[in-house]
């Protein structure tokens, strides 16, 4: 396939539904952390870049949405060029610019803190990450607590960035400034808000 | 589908919606706390809820079942004028149902019937700084929120202890959501504040003209903030609903007659209509009174 087809082609194919489709399932998973919410695929997009997070930067991007990539995403031409196409994003060179990240490989990340936590008078000018994952059957389970979880949920995503725990509980102190978290599997999709502790984790 | 084509569904552009819809997400991070939007005019005045309107929009779809409240009515013009207009631009289904609700706009009450996980309640929001009557400054609003310096709230609740006995203060009752962001649920009545605690429903709040968007995610906390020697109690009533004879329900009371003549019934239409319809009777209920006579 030539790289201008595949910068084209693989958007939404109905712009209005799909988008409410991806922003309710964002919604309800921000709203009950760590609940797995599943969404059908609707984007096409080049590789790395996989069909839910495609999905959720044609939902959430738009040119007033300053964007940071990993190599594996800022280096393909053809995912910069579908993402500025069906998006109009602004991508930057700065983790700490970007309102949203979109990581494809979760091992190498950035540590959290290099994100934006938004200013304490507005938390909300804050990064919101969207970490690439296969799924939520991985070896390790987070015990979770916090709003929007009635007891605790246990949470499983099968790929985690490094030091996760204590990457966390650095967060969580910094509340109300903070990322926040969206977990993009294969048709399946979770979030971890900054309000979320980690009880415990088990192998 | 072709009286839709003459709209954008659900009214709003998409680049409305994706903005209004960051918004919701950041909201839901921060629990309590205001994120500010650009609001859009809408085509209704400032007053009739433009801000849950525009919250309303950007989440509904074609799955959604909507209903309205206004006071706890849903045949109020306000509630009939909005219910109609998300039929005509979103097509949506609407019911007066709480319970077949999956989103529920309203401006003055929450329902009496227990919220369930998986509805969302969308407040009309007129004044949604709980500081402003302090501190008409955004800007130093603002400072007091990311300082958490509650201190000038709790001395206005204590000068009304001062002045009443008691803390006077009915609508629009200032809470704390999760230990830290303090909140105004709106014109509420105090006697709601109860059901904003640990519910399970996911709750957003929408101010069009002050250009804020704020949230309480599902079980989440919500104290309504009072001092050790003067607890926080919500308003009672003397005596049940007229219609239902529903007691522990918010009652309105309604005029009968010239004569000065009244009764108190349940300000929530639907909870009461549906305890009528499962045979509960109050003392003014149509057929008691008949038998009475
Ligand atoms: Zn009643």
């Amino acid at each position: 396939m030539r790289s201008d087809t595949q910068i084209f082609e693989g958007g939404f194919s109905d712009s209005v539904l799909n988008a409410q489709t991806v922003f309710r399932a964002l919604m309800d998973a921000m709203a009950n952390p760590g609940r797995i919410v599943e969404v059908s695929d609707l984007a096409a997009p080049p590789a790395p870049l996989t069909s839910l997070a495609a999905s959720i930067a044609a939902t959430l991007f738009d040119h007033d949405a300053t964007v940071w990539c990993d190599r594996a995403i800022s280096g393909s031409a053809a995912c910069t060029g579908w993402l500025k196409f069906h998006t109009g994003l602004e991508l930057t060179g700065e983790p700490a610019d970007a309102d949203f990240a979109l990581i494809s490989d979760v091992a190498t990340m950035p540590s959290l803190e290099s994100f934006c936590r938004g200013t304490s008078e507005y938390p909300d000018r804050s990064t919101t990450l969207i970490l690439q994952i296969d799924g939520f059957d991985g070896a390790d389970t987070l015990v979770l607590e916090g709003p929007g979880i009635k007891d605790s949920m246990a949470f499983s995503p099968s790929h985690l960035p490094r030091m996760f725990v204590d990457q966390w509980v650095a967060n969580r102190a910094a509340f109300p400034r903070g990322v926040d978290l969206i977990f993009a599997g294969k048709g399946v999709l979770a979030a971890l808000p900054r309000t979320t502790r980690i009880k415990k984790t088990e192998a | 589908m072709t009286d839709l084509a003459t709209y954008n569904f659900a009214y709003l552009d998409e680049q409305t919606k994706r903005m209004i819809r960051r918004a919701i997400l950041k909201a839901i991070a921060i629990p309590g706390y205001q994120v500010p939007f650009a609001s859009r005019e809408m085509p209704m005045p400032y007053g009739w809820g433009t801000g849950g309107v525009q919250v309303t929009a950007a989440v509904l779809g074609p799955d959604d079942t909507l209903k309205v409240i206004d006071q706890g009515a849903d045949d109020t013009t306000n509630a009939v004028s909005i219910r109609a207009f998300f039929q005509k631009v979103a097509n949506v289904r609407v019911t007066t149902k709480t319970a077949d609700a999956t989103i529920i706009q309203t401006r003055h009450r929450i329902p009496e019937a227990q919220l369930q996980a998986g509805q969302i309640l969308v407040y009309q929001v007129p004044i949604p700084e709980p500081l402003r009557f302090l501190e008409p400054r955004e800007t130093e609003t603002r400072k007091m929120h990311a300082l958490e310096e509650y201190g000038l709230m709790h001395v206005k609740l204590y000068e009304d202890i001062a002045r009443h006995g008691h803390i006077a203060t009915t609508y629009a009752y200032p809470v704390k959501v999760e230990g830290r962001y303090v909140m105004d649920p709106s014109p509420t009545p105090k006697f709601d504040n109860p059901k904003m605690h640990m519910s399970p429903a996911l709750q957003l709040f929408g101010a069009g003209r002050e250009k804020r968007i704020y949230a309480v995610p599902p079980y989440t906390e919500v104290v309504s903030l009072d001092f050790e020697d003067h607890p926080f109690e919500i308003q009672t009533f003397s005596q049940p609903c007229a219609l239902c004879g529903a007691k522990g329900s918010y009652l309105d009371e309604v005029i009968l007659d010239d004569k000065g003549g009244s009764m108190f019934v349940c300000s929530d239409t639907d909870f009461c209509e549906d305890r009528q319809a499962k045979g509960h009777r109050g003392a003014l209920a149509a057929d008691t009174a008949e038998a009475a006579e």
